[in-house]
């Protein structure tokens, strides 16, 4: 009993620091939310709310970076950003969009399905703010813009030319964490090699699950797993996998394998120069330029609202071209062509789901 | 006897007061080193958590760190180290939330149909490392790290559409469905926004807590077990019965933790469902040595550091300085409780060595420093 006392000692004084350091933050309550009133569109500033990673995980969130860098160069906009923390809940978004749009942020935009439920609350709130949502279409409102990309359409012509790279007729798709979003990567891609190789055999392995997003961001895990793919006989891996995906093409690269980039041209990255020779091709999905569009459009008094898709026809997402070895290789480069037109003629219908 | 309670209160404050200033002593230099202005962060954080939205979103993230250190602090009192709560809480708030969306009762029925199964979800999941430890004797630590990994792939499995979730037209998000109106606790709106209802049910149950722990015979055995698991037997507890029914309450109240998002603001179970709660929780356990009143402040401490630490990003700073300062806390407050305690008996010892060196007889309540 006697400890138990001293504990509670203990713990209460621990708990008046503790109080004190909140409590010292309570006083300014008064005047300091004096200055957040709502100044929605008057100033040149456009806002990024980045999704799980943040700024620096060399694919989606660098990609949406680099549509705010450009507006921000072309347009004169101050861009301001805001990277989430691990374990947060949709409360926490709602006040980073809600804090992003009160500084007068216009378009705010939102990286990624995760901000959907958080986007709708604070639209309603800020009637005359633009919300960019990536990735998502399940909610709407007039000053809400949806933008989507046919991430299925550039993986089917991954797919194709995978399927006419490979000799051993095994490839690999490795996706970072079994998402919806992801399994279209892996849609995709599958359709494509059996379009164009019915015998080829898809080994497809994810590297996380839900609610474990560490997919996206350990190479390691990447890198293991394209070993495993690699041994089972897969010369072509693609892996759409954010940072992860690095390591899958470090382990196909040593190993003298084909691999497969994903979101931005890989093959131009600086950090993957060292492997690049053996980069085939990236499938690419044009975030910077829809967030460039966006900003622009608020900035041009005609905000985008709706949903706005980015497929093959608008080259929204594509099959990069920049490595030498695979534009001197005709077939594939033919088949790919082929493809891609009989999809944007809609002869060919890509599966968003495996 | 009174000279005896001024010492105490005296080291007992110095744990924590040593560990508090300590950390952000250390913080500052961290900052320094990195060449970072190391005082004008901590202004921010103090500033931020002068917005009224702010202090809402730390009230609620209090509550829900309470919960998951009360599920941790019942097992620390008998020397049982659920890491599990982590796993226990996701999967009961996905079942429960499943549930929660398929029936459809009228107001309270309804919420206590979903807190009851999240309870009794948090339960089973704890239970099987409980089984595991009681019968074979395998350490709960490392059967709850592994359940807890368990519990991440039967979420993601379950949550497919073709098992239990549901994919909304458009989206890339996996939910349980949206749970009906009847479903939602009752929150306490204010103007910086809506503090949860269950929030308070969660600061209630830390005073359940104290008195069960303190007042009952249960709490006796419970502790007692604790202490020495041997004296326990001795007295006539039944160890097994009681590493069972210590995981099955721990489970429980581990099941809760989701419960103030799922019935306050979500409303669903979806792929950003908050992951790490009961990892904090064990920090926030150890910070409040397991003492409801403890736990309570360093609940608010660390949601403080969590909510404020946001805001940091938008000033030009990162936003890890939160992460660093309370990564030091923990180690700050491991190391001074355990300076404090030497000091503490070596002073005693000196005591009593001087007592006895005069001549003075000994007395019986010289022990209690040491306890």
């Amino acid at each position: 009993m006697r400890r138990i006392t001293r504990i509670a000692t203990v713990g209460i004084a621990s708990a008046a620091l503790a109080l004190s350091a909140t409590a010292c933050g309570g006083k300014k309550s008064s005047d300091s939310t004096a200055s957040s009133s709502e100044s929605a569109g008057s100033s040149k500033s456009a806002a990024i709310a980045y999704d799980i990673g943040g700024r620096g995980d060399q694919s989606f969130n660098d990609a949406a970076f680099a549509g705010l860098e450009k507006a921000e160069k072309d347009l004169k906009v101050k861009g301001a950003e805001a990277e989430p923390t691990e374990g947060e809940s949709e409360a926490d978004k709602v006040q980073r969009l809600t804090e992003l749009a009160r500084k007068g942020n216009n378009p705010v935009i939102g990286v990624g399905f995760a901000y959907a439920p958080a986007i709708k609350k604070v639209a309603e709130k800020f009637p005359k703010t633009t919300f960019g949502l990536i990735d998502d279409t399940s909610v709407t409102a007039p000053n809400i813009a949806n933008l989507v990309f046919n991430e299925e359409q550039g993986s089917y012509l991954a797919g194709v030319a995978a399927a006419k790279a490979s000799k051993t007729g095994t490839v690999g798709f490795i996706g970072g964490v079994e998402v919806p979003l992801i399994k279209k990567f892996e849609a995709g891609f599958t359709q494509g090699v059996k379009d164009t190789n019915p015998n080829a055999k898809v080994l497809s392995a994810y590297l996380t699950q839900p609610p474990d997003f560490s997919g996206f961001a350990k190479p390691d895990l990447g890198k293991a797993t394209a070993k495993g793919q690699l041994d089972s006989g897969a010369d072509v891996i693609y892996s759409a996998a954010g940072l992860a995906g690095s390591g899958a093409i470090e382990a196909t690269a040593n190993a003298g394998k084909w691999a497969i980039g994903v979101d931005s041209d890989q093959y131009n990255q600086a950090g993957l120069s060292k492997y690049k020779d053996k980069i085939l091709t990236s499938v690419t999905k044009d975030v910077p330029d829809a967030v460039y569009n966006l900003i622009k459009s608020v900035e041009d008094g005609k905000p985008q609202t709706g949903e706005i898709r980015y497929g093959l026809d608008k080259n929204g997402v594509g099959l990069a071209d920049s490595n030498p070895a695979y534009k001197s290789m005709a077939e594939i480069t033919a088949a790919v062509e082929k493809a891609k037109a009989d999809i944007i003629a809609k002869k060919i219908t890509v599966k968003t789901a495996p | 006897m009174k000279k005896f309670d001024k010492d105490r209160l005296l080291l007992a404050a110095a744990g924590p007061t040593l560990a508090l200033i300590s950390a952000f002593v250390l913080t500052m230099i961290v900052l320094a080193a990195s060449g970072v202005d190391p005082i004008d962060p901590l202004r921010i954080m103090i500033d931020q958590a002068g917005y009224e939205d702010v202090q809402v979103l730390i009230v609620n993230q209090a509550g829900i760190y309470f919960l998951a250190a009360l599920a941790v602090a019942i097992g620390f009192r008998m020397n049982l180290f659920n890491i599990g709560v982590d796993g226990q809480y996701r999967l009961a708030a996905m079942i429960s939330a499943v549930v929660g969306a398929k029936v459809a009762l009228t107001g309270p029925l309804h919420i206590l149909l979903i807190v009851l199964v999240a309870m009794a979800t948090g339960a089973f999941w704890a239970g099987i490392a409980g089984i595991l430890k009681a019968r074979r004797g395998v350490s709960e630590v490392v059967s709850t790290i592994m359940l807890n990994a368990i519990a991440t792939s039967v979420i993601a499995w379950l949550l497919l559409p073709k098992n239990l979730g549901v994919q909304p037209a458009g989206s890339n998000d996996l939910t349980t469905g949206d749970i009906p109106e009847s479903g939602w606790f009752p929150a306490l709106s204010l103007p910086g926004g809506d503090i949860y209802g269950f929030t308070f049910v969660a600061f209630a149950l830390g005073v359940v807590y104290w008195f069960v722990l303190n007042r009952t015979r249960f709490g006796f055995d419970l502790r007692a077990s604790g202490a020495s698991e041997s004296a326990a037997q001795a007295s006539g507890v039944e160890p097994k019965k009681m590493i069972m029914t210590a995981m099955l309450i721990s489970g429980a109240v581990a099941g809760l933790t989701g419960m103030p998002l799922l019935l306050g603001e979500s409303h669903t179970y979806n792929l950003s469902f908050p992951l790490g709660i009961g990892f904090t929780g064990i920090t926030v356990a150890l910070l409040g040595r397991n003492n409801p009143v403890g736990i309570f402040f360093s609940a608010f401490l660390l949601a403080f550091i969590d909510k404020s630490s946001a805001g940091l990003d938008q000033n030009g700073y990162a936003k890890e300085i939160g992460t660093i300062m309370q990564g030091l806390i923990v180690i700050a407050v491991v190391v001074s409780y355990e300076l404090v305690r030497r000091y503490g008996i070596r002073r005693q010892q000196q005591k009593v060595g001087e007592e006895l060196a005069a001549g003075h007889a000994l007395k019986t309540d010289n022990k209690e420093v040491a306890a």
